[in-house]
């Protein structure tokens, strides 16, 4: 597109891009690249690649730029760190635990603490940019499935994004059951349990991965080479595979003037994207940095070495870890034996099937969505989470489940922070995980349909402008002021109501409507999906509203500009001409 | 897709009349370092003055690195660890400047034109989906693939059997459960197992010094090791070292606890494992292998801090509260001829988590 240039200032663009006459240094390099590896067609396609902007896309790169410190900040880590099971007494810097005998992996933690200079830095520059890593995977993930990013085409972005929680979840606890003091030890020690709890395997799987009897001399070693090599690769593997797809897709945008399913509109990867996201993986990893260097995080010298037999109050997993460990602790005692056999229903369950559970669920959700919807269009405009309450509804649902089993997880800090009783907390969480995403999903979905309604009253009547007007004969109005042409065609840039309610949708392949045993299930749950939702006005309703607020302007008319606050009568200002407020 | 549009996307929200036109993209409007140079030459010092400072925090970074000391004796600041935290700012301040000034730049002085690019649906074009079904077809008949069934055939058998030496070559990964116990190759290997033995002396953790009943006062709990953890050979040599040590402690740790004889419920058959109202039972939670720690006397319960199961000690430690599903196991106390508590025996059950192999009946 053509861009009118003339106004821009001297640095900005002055000359067309037209090709100039003799190639630069630049040209001179980009032509011995090109000649070796014909990457000009790509470049000429991406240089110039189009990224709309909105605050809410950051969140995947803070996640992004978060790995990245974890990158550097490793390697570092690696060059000191001996992940070793082997005793040695301690004879480093720190007093209080000189000569007291300790596996070498702890040492070296201890090493890097406290001899190395800049090396606690790096070790809670590397903790904080893990919790961010994940925190931020969190809150991306809430961000696109509330938007409904994660429909078509995206869907295995989605697959792949959840694959990425669930290893980064993996990676935290590798990591922070590397140092081999006692808070990580007896995180060891208790997948011990969870591993012992599963049937038939279990008992194996714990005496392979242990190398015999716990705690061994072989997990510190097998769970560093998971943490550096194994588990990083796959995340690089794919993250690169989350911004081809993203990069092939285009970004979404929000709907807007000039915003369309079909185009995408924001600004060029080269210059504006480069520096903004260049600018902040500096921002991220300067915030990681000041954190490293202001809050202390996993003081293990003050935990001690690992010790089977010790243990500290408040023991808990970083808290990414902490639903399931909230899970563990509300499920009853179930046990049962049978055959010279025991089955932990009270380990096994809360820890081995409920997270595969929901790590399914979270996986097919946007599977679900579609197959309820029966919506298998292409979709790149973003939706307002109150335009799809019952998907809203089903997140907010989901997260309570989540925080509650969090909350539990913190039962104890809980009982003694807010002086209640530990029992009557864990009886009321067996409850409320049950009964809060219920009421959650309820409140969520009709906070949203009344979202809907005030979007289209604001569309219909026009916003209130807080002007209050008084008829010749007593009665009081406040006049209301129609929305600016841009945001009204915002506000009505929305799917209307259902895709297919009444009858399954035109099939892709245009054969014959399928009629599975789960089709009458899925017109159920498709008539429950859209129920009560509201639909945007039609242009007659919109033309005749707008058609009575004139009138009503026109009998209002007189009334106007009669300002009757008695504020112009204090005997400070003149009467004459005096407006109450700014008219619209 | 011949019910679609050709595109694939869908041709407004719903393909109805929409109630408003769109308006198209809103005018372009310009900022102050576009149309004033005073605006636009603050601009560039602003950005260059936040990479100076920058670069003022990376000399900063490198004064704190040679000149605050760590080790035995680090400086401090305001009671924090002065190198860490000078390291941190400064590091901190030299990446947080050069982000801030990069953005500073592209905000105000990089072209801030919205560009507009069509989006393609993201199915490739008939002609290609046809002319790669066509390369398929082709290419796997010239393989052959479909017509010689034997070939095919024999090939996936080799392939699934090439996941037998890939599982099979993990099998020293560990030994099996049942050998570690058979074969014992240290004190007390295998989950039914712990270095208990008859007339074993409970000592206390850490300093290891034997304890007779006398010593024990009503509502003291103390957590005890087997005495073999701080045995030593004849040259002065531990007898367990290293993993040994762990493993035993892993299994081995009890706590001892002295109540009023009159509140101890026995259990069927341990009416003398106490002595005077002594009674120890296995320090390892029998929920997911946590040691047990906190005691409550007036109540004699016990509770793990790892997920709150909850034991009563004066009866038989069974669950009161929690997750957890068996009671602590309980190690028979006796006096020796010195005086000093022994064990009667080791556990009559396996210690710590349950699993899958555990007779439990």
């Amino acid at each position: 597109m053509s861009v009118d240039t003339s106004k821009v200032a001297t640095t900005n663009a002055t000359t067309p891009a037209t090709g100039a006459k003799k190639p630069g240094r630049g040209g001179v390099v980009a032509n011995w690249a090109d000649e070796r590896l014909g990457l000009g067609g790509l470049m000429k396609k991406n240089l110039r690649k189009v990224f709309p902007d909105h605050w809410s896309f950051m969140l995947g790169e803070v996640a992004l730029w978060s790995f990245v410190v974890l990158l550097l900040s490793g390697v570092f880590l690696t060059l000191w760190f001996n992940p070793s099971m082997g005793e040695i007494e301690y004879q480093g810097s720190y007093d209080q635990l000189r000569d007291i005998p300790m596996s070498e992996a702890m040492a070296s933690t201890l090493h890097i603490s406290f001899d190395v200079r800049g090396g606690l830095l790096m070790r809670q520059i590397h903790h904080w940019a893990a919790m961010l890593f994940i925190a931020a995977m969190f809150v991306h993930l809430m961000r696109v499935f509330f938007t409904g990013a994660h429909r078509k085409p995206r869907e295995l972005n989605w697959v792949i994004g959840s694959l990425l929680l669930l290893l980064g979840s993996l990676e935290g606890f590798t990591g922070y059951s590397l140092p081999d003091d006692l808070l990580s030890g007896t995180g060891v020690r208790a997948a011990d349990g969870f591993m012992k709890s599963m049937p038939v395997v279990g008992t194996y799987m714990s005496f392979f991965l242990f190398g015999g009897e716990f705690p061994g001399e072989s997990i510190i070693p097998r769970l560093y080479i998971v943490h550096v090599l194994l588990i990083p690769g796959l995340l690089l593997a794919l993250i690169a595979a989350h911004m081809l797809l993203l990069v092939y897709h285009k970004h979404t945008q929000w709907p807007g003037p000039g915003r369309t399913e079909q185009n995408v509109v924001g600004f060029p990867m080269l210059p504006v994207y480069m520096a903004k996201a260049g600018g902040f993986f500096f921002i991220v990893f300067g915030v990681t940095a000041l954190m490293g260097a202001l809050l202390s995080i996993n003081p293990v010298w003050k935990y001690g070495p690992y010790d089977p037999s010790k243990v500290t109050a408040g023991s808990q997993p970083d808290w990414y870890m902490g639903w399931p460990d909230g899970a563990l602790r509300i499920m009853p005692g179930w046990e049962s034996s049978f055959w010279g056999t025991t089955w932990s229903w009270n380990v096994f369950f809360p820890i081995i099937v409920l997270p595969g559970l929901m790590f399914t669920i979270l996986l097919l959700l946007p599977f679900i969505e579609s197959w309820i919807t029966g919506d298998k269009r292409e979709h790149h405009l973003l939706q307002r989470p109150r335009n799809a309450p019952t998907r809203t509804a089903v997140m907010v649902a989901l997260m309570t489940f989540i925080g509650a089993l969090w909350a539990a997880g913190g039962n104890d800090i809980l009982a003694i922070k807010l002086h209640l009783s530990i029992n009557q907390i864990t009886y009321f969480m067996r409850a409320f995980v049950f009964v809060g995403p219920v009421l959650a999903f309820i409140i969520t979905r009709r906070w949203c349909i009344s979202l809907q309604r005030k979007d289209n009253q604001d569309l219909l009547h026009g916003f209130e402008t807080g002007v209050i007007l008084r008829s010749p004969e007593g009665g009081y109005t406040e006049r209301h002021a129609p929305l600016p042409s841009s945001r009204q065609y915002t506000l009505t840039a929305r799917d209307r109501g259902t895709v297919d309610a009444e009858a399954p949708g035109p099939d892709p392949s245009g054969l014959a409507p399928k009629q599975g045993r789960l089709s009458g299930l899925r017109r159920r749950l498709n008539t429950m999906w859209y129920a009560d939702d509201v639909a945007k006005p039609t242009r007659e309703e919109l033309e005749e509203a707008h058609h009575h607020a004139e009138h009503e302007h026109e009998l209002q008319a007189p009334l106007d500009g009669h300002a009757a606050d008695g504020h112009q009568f204090d005997g400070h200002h003149a009467v004459e001409g005096e407006e109450l407020r700014p008219r619209h | 897709m011949s019910e679609h549009t050709s595109d694939n996307l869908p041709v407004g929200p719903s393909g109805e009349e929409e109630p408003i036109a769109n308006p198209g993209l809103p005018e372009h409007t310009w900022r102050p370092t576009d149309v004033d140079a005073k605006a636009e030459k603050r601009a560039e010092r602003q950005v260059a003055f936040f990479f100076a400072l920058s670069a003022i925090c990376a000399v900063l970074f490198v004064v704190a690195y040679f000149s605050l000391d760590v080790g035995d004796n680090w400086d401090t600041f305001l009671g924090l660890g002065a190198s860490n935290l000078a390291l941190g700012t400064s590091l901190g301040g030299a990446l947080l400047f050069i982000g801030i000034g990069v953005i500073q730049w592209a905000r105000k002085l990089m072209g801030d034109h919205e560009i507009v690019e069509m989006r393609h649906p993201a199915r490739s074009s008939d002609e290609d989906r046809e002319g790669t079904l066509a390369a398929l077809a082709a290419g796997l008949e010239e393989s052959g693939i479909s017509r010689r069934p034997l070939v095919r055939n024999s090939l996936l058998g080799s392939l699934a059997m090439l996941g037998l030496p890939a599982i099979v070559v993990l099998r020293d990964l560990g030994p099996l459960p049942g050998d570690v116990y058979d074969d014992e190759e240290y004190e007390g290997a295998g989950l039914e197992r712990t270095v208990w033995k008859k007339g074993m002396r409970v000592v206390r953790d850490v300093i290891g010094t034997p304890i007779k009943p006398s010593e024990v006062e009503i509502g003291d709990l103390i957590n005890c090791e087997p005495a073999i953890l701080f045995e030593t050979d004849e040259e002065g040599e531990p007898l367990l070292h290293g993993v040994e040590v762990q493993i035993a402690k892993s299994k081995g740790a009890v706590i001892l606890v002295r109540m009023e004889p009159g509140d101890i419920t026995h259990g069927e058959g341990r009416e003398n494992w106490a002595v005077d109202g002594i009674v120890a039972y296995s320090k390892i939670c029998t929920h997911v292998g946590c040691p047990i720690s906190l005691y409550e006397q007036s109540t004699h319960h016990v509770l793990c801090p790892c997920h709150q199961s909850t034991f009563d000690l004066a009866d038989s430690a069974r669950v009161v509260f929690g997750p957890a599903a068996r009671a602590l196991p309980q190690l028979a106390l006796e006096v020796d001829e010195e005086g000093y508590l022994v064990a009667q025996d080791d556990f009559n059950e396996p210690v710590g988590p349950s699993y899958w192999e555990r007779d439990s009946e």
